[in-house]
Order: C-alpha cells, then sequence, then structure tokens
C-alpha cells in the first residue's frame, strides 16, 4: 500500500508557514498594516509629536511677541508662485480704524508681498533646552517682517507659533499622564490580581471610592487648591498627576481581570510545572500576552486626558499662561464677541479634534490588531 | 442582588464620610483662606481693611479653629441640613444651590434621555445594516463626537449662531422668564431652551454609546438563540427587536453607572461655557474666591449625584436581567 | 426500498461562503431522499459541511454564506411541492414552513435559548405564531392555553415538574432538561419534519441515551421524519434507518443502514467505520485513522475530494475528475471511480 501522501498539507502556501513562524509583535504589525485609517493617524501623531520635540523650528516666531498694534490680524494665506515663477510670499496686511466701531479692520495689501522662505534664519533658540539653534522651517526673508500664517490674537501674538508651543504642551502632557496612570495601574492591577487576598480588597476598595469620584468637580478643586505663585514647570507636573490620579482606576482593573483570567490558564501551569520562577512567569508568560492590549487601552487613554487638560485650561484651572497649551489658547476664544471678529482664534480647538480623533483611531487599530483570536 | 444591593445602601454613608473628609481637605489645601483672598480683593479695588476687623471675622466664621474642629462642625451641620453660609455672597449655601441644583438635574436627565432616544436606535441600525452607508457615515459622526471636547462645540455652535444669524444661544430662560417665578409658561420656556446644551453635553455620550450599542447587538446576532428564533419562523424584525436588542440592551443599562455621573460633572463646562443657571459655574467661581463651605457643599452634591447614579444603575440592572436578579 | 414519494428531496444543493480571502464551498452539490416517517442519519467529520446543509434547507445559512443552487423539493401536507430553494430567506412563505413544518433541534441547547426569556415563554411565542397552521380550527391562541398546551409538551418530553420548568430560565435548566425543552419546542407545532442537529452531542453519556430513546418513540407516536446529524457512527447505527455519508460538502455514500455497515463500498466511508472502536474488537493494538488531516478550506483538492488521503484510490482521474453519486448496488450510492466502473462492467 502506498504511503499516504498529504498533498493537501504539503501544497500550503509559503504565507502559512510565514505566519506560523510570525512572533507576535509582527502579527500586530501586519492585522495594524491592514487599517489605512490608523496608518495614516499614526503618521498625524508622528507629525504632532516632530513639533514637540522642537516647536521652535515649526514655529516663525517668538510666541509671546506681543505687538498692540498688530492685534486680530486674519490669516494670510502662502501663495507660492509669484508670475509664474517659485517665490513663495503672503500678502501684506493694512488696517484701517473703523470710524463708528473704533476696531482696527484689517485689509490685504495686494500692492506689498512679503517674501517668504523654508529654512530660513529667524530669532535664535534652543533645541530641547540646550543646542542653540536659529533655523525655521517657514518665516519671512526679512527679520524685521513679521507674518501671521494663522492670524493674530488680541495682543497681537501669532497663532501659528503659539499652536506649535501648545501642541509641546498638550501632547506631552497627554503622553505623561497615561504613563503615569499606566505605570500606577500595572503595578496596583497587577499586585491586586497576583497577589489577591486582603492586598486585592484593599486596592479594589480604593479602585471604587476613586471610581464614584465626580472627575471633573475634583479636577478643578484639585487645580483650584495649586498655589498661585508655582512655576509653569510645577503647575505642569501637578496637572499631569492630577490627571492621571483617577485615570489609573480603568486600567488598574483591566489588568487585574486578566492577572486572574491568567492564572487559571493552562500555559502558566505548564510554566510552573516546568519550574519557572514567579518572576519569570509574570514577566515573560502572562505580561506579554497583555501588553499589546495595554498598549492599545492606553493610547485610547491619551486622547481623554487632551480633552480633561483642554478642558480644565480653558475653564482657566489647568495650564495657566505664560505657559502655554491648546486650552489656554482657546481661552482667547471664550468670548462671542471675540470669535466673531475673529474665528481664527477657534483653530487650536481643531487641532484638538484632529489630534483625539487621530489617537483614537490608532488605538482602536491597535486594539483590533493586538487581538490575534479576534475576527 | 436584593443582598448587593443592600450592602451597596449600607456603604453608603461610610462612602460619604471618606468623601466628605476627602472634599475637606481640597476645598482646604490653598494656602491662606477666604479672607485672604477677600483681602486680596480689596486692596486691588483700592480700599482696605484693618487688621482686627479681619480677625474678628475670622473668629466669626471659625477660620481661626483647627482644622479637624472646622471639620467636626461643618460635618454636624451637614448632618442638620445645614450647608452653611457662602462667605462671599453672605447667604445660605442651601439657597444658593437651591433651584441651580433642580436645573443641573433637569439637564442632565434631559442630555440622558436625548442620548439613549438617539444612540440605541442608531446602534441597532448599524449593526443590522453592517457595512452600509448610513453605518459608514454614523461610524464617522461618532468617532469625531468622541473627539471634539463639550466646550468647544458649545463654542462652535455659540459662534455660528451668533456670527450667521445674530442671535445668542445662551442660557436656559428667555430674558423675560429669568427672575420669574415657576410657571407653566417657564416651563415650556426650559424645554425650548434645554434640548440645545442637551445636546451638546450628550454628543461625547452618544457616540459612544452608538458604538456600544452596535458592538454589543453584533455578538449578539452570532448567538445560536437567534438562529433558533429564526428557526420557528419569526420575522426577522420582530426576533431582532425581541432577543438580540433584548440581549444586547442589558450591558447598556450597566453604562448608566458611570454614564449619568459623567454628565453630572460634564454639565460643569457645557454650563460654563453657555452661561447656564447650574451649580458647575456655582463651584467654579467658589473655588477661585475659596468661598470654602460652598465649594465644598457643591462637591459633595456631585459625590452624592455620582453614587446615586451608580445605585440606580445596579437596581435597574438587577430589574431588568433574570441572571443578575436571582443570582444570590 | 422504492422511493414512493419523498416528503424532502434535495438536489444538487450547493452553499459558498464569501469570504475576504476567497469563496469556500461549504456544500457542493448534495443530494439525498427523506421519506415520510423515516430517520435519516446524516454523518461526517466535523467540518463537512452538514450543519451548513441542515441550515440551508431552512433558508437559514447566514451571511456571508448564501445558497448557490440546487434544488429543495419540500412535499406539503396537501400534495403540493414547494422548492425551498427558491424562496426569499425573509419572506413569509419561508417563515410559515419553519417552526410549523419543518422544525430545528439545534446544537448547542444552552445558547440555543435566549437566557433572558423563560423557556415557556419562548415555546408559547412558537405556538401562537403558527397556531393557525396547527390548530384544527385554524383559530388564534391565547397565552394561557399555549402555556397548558407547553405543559403538557413537557410532560410529553419527561420533564419532571413541568408547571415549574415552563417559568424556569434555561440557565436554571441542566443539559438533559435543556434539550428536552429544546425538543419539545421543535415538536409543538407539530412539524411533519424535524431535523435534530447534533442534539446529543452537548450533553454527557448517559443523558445522551436518554434523549435518543426519546427521540424515537417521540417519532414513532407522531410519525415525524427526522434527518439526524452527528459525527458518532454508533449513534447513527441506533438511530437512523438511511445513511448519508458526507465529506468536504460532498455526498460520499448513502444508503440503508444496514448496508453502510455491512457492506459500504467509499474507501471513505470504509475508513471511517475502520476507525470506529468496537467492544467486541481486539485490544491493545492501535485504532486504524484517517491518513493525513482535513484539507483547509481554501485547499480542495482538485478531482474526488478524498483521493488526498484515499487509500484505494482507481487511478490518476480520480484527482483530476469528481465522480458523481451514483447507484452501485439497489438503494446504494457511492461516488467514487472504483465502483463505477464495477457497475458498468457488470
Amino acid at each position: 500500500m502506498a504511503a499516504p501522501i498529504d498533498a493537501a498539507a504539503s501544497a500550503t502556501s509559503a504565507a502559512e508557514d510565514r505566519i506560523s513562524v510570525a512572533s507576535n509583535w509582527t502579527l500586530v504589525w501586519w492585522r495594524f498594516r491592514k487599517h489605512k485609517l490608523a496608518l495614516l493617524s499614526a503618521g498625524i501623531l508622528a507629525l504632532l509629536y516632530l513639533v514637540v520635540l522642537c516647536p521652535d523650528f515649526f514655529s516663525t516666531q517668538d510666541p509671546e511677541r506681543t505687538d498692540a498694534r498688530q492685534a486680530f490680524i486674519p490669516i494670510q494665506s502662502v501663495h507660492f508662485f509669484d508670475e509664474g515663477r517659485w517665490s513663495p510670499w503672503v500678502p501684506g496686511v493694512v488696517g484701517k480704524r473703523n470710524p463708528v466701531t473704533l476696531r482696527m479692520e484689517w485689509g490685504a495689501d495686494p500692492s506689498r508681498k512679503v517674501r517668504i522662505g523654508f529654512f530660513v534664519d529667524g530669532p535664535a533658540y534652543k533645541v530641547l533646552g540646550v543646542i542653540p539653534a536659529k533655523v525655521r522651517l517657514i518665516g519671512p526673508l526679512d527679520p524685521s517682517q513679521r507674518i501671521f500664517l494663522l492670524g493674530s490674537d488680541r495682543l497681537g501674538r501669532d497663532q501659528w507659533s503659539r499652536i506649535m508651543h501648545g501642541t509641546q504642551t498638550s501632547m506631552t502632557i497627554g503622553l505623561v499622564a497615561v504613563t503615569l496612570s499606566v505605570v500606577l495601574g500595572i503595578v496596583l492591577g497587577g499586585i491586586s490580581g497576583y497577589f489577591g487576598g486582603w492586598i486585592d480588597q484593599v486596592i479594589q476598595r480604593l479602585i471604587e471610592i476613586l471610581q464614584s469620584v465626580p472627575t471633573i468637580p475634583i479636577w478643578l478643586a484639585l487645580s483650584a487648591a495649586l498655589p498661585r505663585d508655582w512655576t509653569p514647570t510645577q503647575v505642569f507636573f501637578a496637572i499631569t498627576v492630577i490627571l492621571s490620579l483617577i485615570g489609573w482606576t480603568t486600567l488598574g482593573r483591566e489588568v487585574r481581570g486578566r492577572f486572574l483570567a491568567l492564572r487559571e490558564e493552562d500555559f502558566v501551569l505548564a510554566a510552573e510545572l516546568a519550574g519557572c520562577s514567579r518572576a519569570r512567569i509574570i514577566l515573560r508568560h502572562m505580561v506579554p500576552t497583555f501588553l499589546s492590549h495595554i498598549i492599545a487601552t492606553s493610547s485610547l487613554a491619551i486622547p481623554v486626558m487632551i480633552i480633561n487638560e483642554t478642558s480644565l485650561s480653558f475653564l482657566g484651572l489647568g495650564i495657566r499662561p505664560p505657559a502655554i497649551s491648546w486650552g489656554v489658547l482657546l481661552q482667547e476664544a471664550q468670548n462671542i464677541q471675540t470669535l466673531a471678529l475673529a474665528p481664527w482664534l477657534l483653530l487650536p480647538g481643531l487641532l484638538v479634534i484632529v489630534a483625539v480623533l487621530a489617537f483614537n483611531l490608532v488605538g482602536d487599530g491597535l486594539r483590533d490588531a493586538s487581538d490575534p483570536y479576534s475576527k | 442582588m436584593a443582598r448587593f444591593i443592600l450592602q451597596r445602601l449600607l456603604l453608603l454613608p461610610l462612602l460619604m464620610v471618606i468623601f466628605s473628609i476627602m472634599v475637606f481637605v481640597i476645598v482646604e489645601a490653598p494656602p491662606g483662606d477666604f479672607l485672604t483672598s477677600y483681602i486680596a480683593t480689596l486692596s486691588s479695588s483700592g480700599s482696605s481693611i484693618g487688621a482686627e476687623q479681619v480677625e474678628a471675622l475670622r473668629a466669626q466664621y471659625g477660620l481661626d479653629q483647627p482644622l479637624y474642629v472646622q471639620y467636626v462642625k461643618w460635618m454636624g451641620n451637614l448632618l442638620q441640613g445645614d450647608l452653611g453660609l457662602s462667605l462671599e455672597y453672605q447667604r445660605p449655601n442651601s439657597e444658593l444651590i437651591g433651584e441651580q441644583l433642580v436645573l443641573t438635574i433637569v439637564l442632565a436627565l434631559f442630555s440622558f434621555v436625548l442620548t439613549w432616544i438617539i444612540a440605541v436606535p442608531a446602534g441597532i441600525y448599524s449593526a443590522i445594516r453592517q457595512r452600509s452607508v448610513i453605518d459608514y457615515v454614523l461610524t464617522i459622526i461618532n468617532y469625531i463626537g468622541v473627539a471634539t471636547p463639550n466646550f468647544m462645540l458649545a463654542l462652535v455652535l455659540m459662534w455660528g449662531a451668533f456670527a450667521y444669524f445674530g442671535i445668542g444661544i445662551t442660557g436656559l430662560f428667555s430674558p423675560d422668564y429669568q427672575g420669574a417665578p415657576w410657571s407653566w409658561d417657564k416651563f415650556v420656556d426650559l424645554m425650548a431652551h434645554v434640548w440645545l446644551p442637551s445636546l451638546v453635553l450628550g454628543v461625547a455620550g452618544t457616540a459612544r454609546l452608538t458604538r456600544v450599542m452596535r458592538a454589543n447587538l453584533l455578538d449578539e446576532l452570532n448567538k445560536p438563540y437567534v438562529v433558533t428564533a429564526r428557526a420557528k419562523g419569526l420575522s426577522e424584525w420582530t426576533l431582532v427587536l425581541r432577543y438580540p436588542v433584548r440581549l444586547a440592551f442589558n450591558p447598556l443599562i450597566s453604562t448608566i453607572g458611570w454614564y449619568l455621573p459623567q454628565l453630572f460633572s460634564g454639565s460643569l463646562i457645557v454650563a460654563t461655557v453657555m452661561n447656564l443657571p447650574n451649580i458647575g459655574p456655582l463651584l467654579l467661581r467658589a473655588l477661585v474666591n475659596q468661598d470654602m463651605y460652598l465649594a465644598g457643599s457643591i462637591l459633595l452634591i456631585y459625590c452624592m449625584l455620582t453614587i446615586v447614579g451608580t445605585l440606580l444603575s445596579d437596581i435597574l440592572l438587577a430589574w431588568i436581567d433574570p441572571r443578575i436578579r436571582m443570582d444570590g | 426500498m422504492t422511493p414512493a414519494a419523498p416528503i424532502l428531496s434535495v438536489r444538487d444543493l450547493r452553499v459558498v461562503f464569501d469570504l475576504d480571502e476567497g469563496q469556500v464551498r461549504a456544500v457542493d452539490g448534495v443530494s439525498f431522499d427523506v421519506q415520510p416517517g423515516q430517520i435519516v442519519g446524516i454523518v461526517g467529520e466535523s467540518g463537512c459541511g452538514k450543519s451548513v446543509t441542515m441550515k440551508a434547507l431552512l433558508q437559514l445559512v447566514d451571511e456571508p454564506g448564501r445558497l448557490a443552487g440546487g434544488s429543495i423539493a419540500y412535499r406539503r401536507a396537501n400534495g403540493t411541492i414547494l422548492d425551498i430553494a427558491s424562496l426569499d430567506p425573509r419572506g413569509r412563505e419561508i417563515r410559515q414552513i419553519r417552526g410549523a413544518e419543518i422544525a430545528l433541534i439545534p446544537q448547542e441547547p444552552m445558547a440555543s435559548f435566549s437566557p433572558v426569556h423563560t423557556v415557556g415563554d419562548q415555546i408559547v411565542e412558537a405556538l401562537q405564531l403558527h397556531a393557525r397552521q396547527w390548530r384544527p380550527d385554524g383559530g388564534r391562541l391565547s397565552r394561557a392555553d399555549a402555556r397548558s398546551i407547553v405543559v403538557d409538551l413537557f410532560r410529553d418530553v419527561g420533564i419532571s415538574m413541568p408547571e415549574q420548568r415552563v417559568d424556569a430560565y434555561s440557565w436554571q435548566l441542566s443539559g438533559g432538561l435543556r434539550q428536552r425543552a429544546m425538543i419539545a419546542m421543535a415538536l409543538s407545532c407539530k412539524p411533519r419534519l424535524l431535523i435534530a442537529d447534533e442534539p446529543t452531542t452537548a450533553i454527557d453519556v448517559t443523558t445522551q441515551a436518554q434523549v435518543l430513546a426519546l427521540l424515537r418513540e417521540l417519532q414513532r407516536k407522531y410519525g415525524t421524519a427526522i434527518i439526524f446529524i452527528t459525527h458518532d457512527l454508533g449513534v447513527i447505527a441506533q438511530m437512523a434507518s438511511e445513511v448519508v455519508v458526507m465529506y468536504l460538502g460532498r455526498v460520499m455514500e448513502q444508503g440503508p443502514v444496514d448496508s453502510i455497515f455491512h457492506a459500504a463500498r467509499h474507501p471513505y466511508t470504509r475508513a471511517l467505520l475502520r476507525s470506529m472502536p468496537s467492544l467486541r474488537g481486539t485490544t491493545r493494538v492501535a485504532l486504524p485513522t484517517i491518513a493525513g488531516s482535513l484539507p483547509h478550506p481554501f485547499n480542495r483538492p482538485a478531482g474526488c475530494p478524498f483521493n488526498p488521503r484515499c487509500e484505494e484510490r482507481a487511478g490518476p482521474r480520480c484527482a483530476t475528475h469528481v465522480p458523481e453519486l451514483r447507484e452501485v448496488v439497489a438503494g446504494q450510492a457511492a461516488s467514487c471511480f472504483l465502483h463505477h466502473d464495477a457497475a458498468e462492467a457488470s
């Protein structure tokens, strides 16, 4: 009798072989790659974090530079060609005082073209606070000119440059607050889930209490309690801590649940029988099974932190001027009359939406990709 | 289940004690007290107040006593239903909070109802017509809804209404009814104004709820009992509404536990931006001015509302789901 | 056996699933007949398309699957013939058949009842829905009447304390009771054909025997035809009078139960029978298995679906041509070139 040939098995394509030896992370990446929107969002986030690294390079000028005579200048649109040749410029503006309302009314001055360029030298700054530099992504060729790519506010500050610096604060706060939450969540949730018993009881009650706290009012009260004379850096860290103080509970619960479920899993039992140490079981066998899940959950937590920070600062109880964050910028848009006059002051809000949207899409993509057994 | 709810009820006083301590510590935390910020306000307006006078006031308000004494006094008064005196307004806190609290709850409940009326049908439709055009449109709206901060939406709406239609959409009443006593007309006026802020307040929640409903229903639609019901000969809509929707609905009830409290505290921001009579803006002002008993009372009310919201959802869930009702 | 007028006659039934990765032919040209009052056993490994075939009989195939061809001729009580395959899966006509004339006993009694409705309510619903069809007077049925019918049904299927059990939720019942309740539901409208999809897989062995006995008894009592699906040859031997053997969505062999067990023709049936443990067999001998493994649905072998694992191949055409199902002796049909040749030669 001929030896039975498993033709079907030998016919399995190379693709199947590739899948069977791929590591978990490779699988996650392959699945993530399929979500085009998530991929695009990841690109946007990368860009935003580039701005975080060096906002000065992306701004055209000092974000604090005021000039009362240049208040509420509308957006100056960039033109790339002049008479058919590459020569970027923005139209100059000319102001006229309205004799009735006594307000400045700005109009484009077609006779004057402000030449701009890319990678031009501007006011000096320091990369990450140490490396002196003066090259800027975009700026006027004539350093004595000011350009307002996204308009100016009531003090004549350049909104474009302020948004770049606001991005740094807001994006960092989200990241740091979530990192803190994750550390707290994994440590406390892990302890709770792995050891059980009275430790678990204590931590669970703590989580329950924290979760029945009305978040926004308590955040406000805590921020209001921060001393007025703290430096912006101190306030920044305090706000971060306040935000993560309540944020960790969800993650803590999740980690605990995973630990409880995993303790019963056969592969953990197998590892125990194989004589693995407790630390090795936790770190090499248990944590990797839900690490990708934790990352997905965290990337969904960052946008919540960003919205919270923005809301707090908008109400005047978060980041305080002179520090700049998206929420601080939106404070300028609080007055409806002002807004009717200078609608571009709402633009930082658009950026909040884009950033939050991007984080949510990436988070959803990661979550779908991180569960290899889901459909 | 009855035992579980009883346990919760028994825990309530303990929880309130913990919260009251927490709240007291928080409102006490800022350096100085109401009088220091009062003096600062006075001096910035050019007038001043004598040191003796300050001490007299401090003694009058009990601000010179040790913290624990202040706390015990405050708690004692609270237990007798006395929320204390607002240092800034010189009026009883209960009076200041009173009507605003009712309006706060009305706004949150209205928003809650609106959310469910929109989210549940939208979620059902999205799940049943998965991958249809409307499903995609709803999904996009949901993503944007979740990503837009409340206050941002309020700002855009207010700006749009003002800039293009020249109308203000702030407040909960027309000017005529602002200070008027309660009447049927005033109630109608309130209903005409309350839906827009409710919608703004509920947008993120609606988006989230739609997604939860859709995901739950998609899970349930694949369960064998759906095949059983279909094999019985039920029409598609009848069976979907009677079985999987009913089951997908249950986990939704448990979201009330966090959603309702979230609406209470979320209304703070919307109310501040849209200038609504609400305990939120009152709290904000009290915090800034260190009007500590007013702030403390409002914070405690928020805690109370949160706990009640969670409790309500537990009871509702037990009532609707036999698996939980009969368990223990 | 001379088929007079089959109650159900399936011809060349095809069900495909359109997946992102490609099309899967889950049922690939299945034909069989069911005579009134007969128990037909359908047997095959898991994944051979038996359950999908049964769902297709009631137009219950879920997305992304769909009926891709063939006919399902169902003879109604008045003698008219209805092609179920041509009905709209959501239409009124099929809904009048479902539950009322052809009923289904699903695989997992646990998950097949809604956990938030009482078992009684779910059966009452079916009774009221089809009241006009099964009641002699054709009238409506009140809830109270329906309930008392359910109590009787429960007594019939051997559920103790039926009055209390009617108001129970499915998760309060034991596995055996749940399956009995399911049978009660399937029988509630006095169907003419019952499809039992592995009704005993999810319950333990002793209960299994009781449920099988119950089904046989009810079949005798009401004269219902039953299509009985299982992967367990032992159960088939006990229950069925006619057997259909399926592999990869195709019928390999069919015939009366005795011929299948004692004179199997198709190499697959024979391999299947060999791999069945026997009480009388020699002990301590390795049980023969079927070589190789079930191919991945995307990698259907060309030619006869069983040819890569077959030990008695008829020649190279096994791998190129699909053998059709042909009668090899009276009442017994096989789809294998070995027997086609034999049948032609004789």
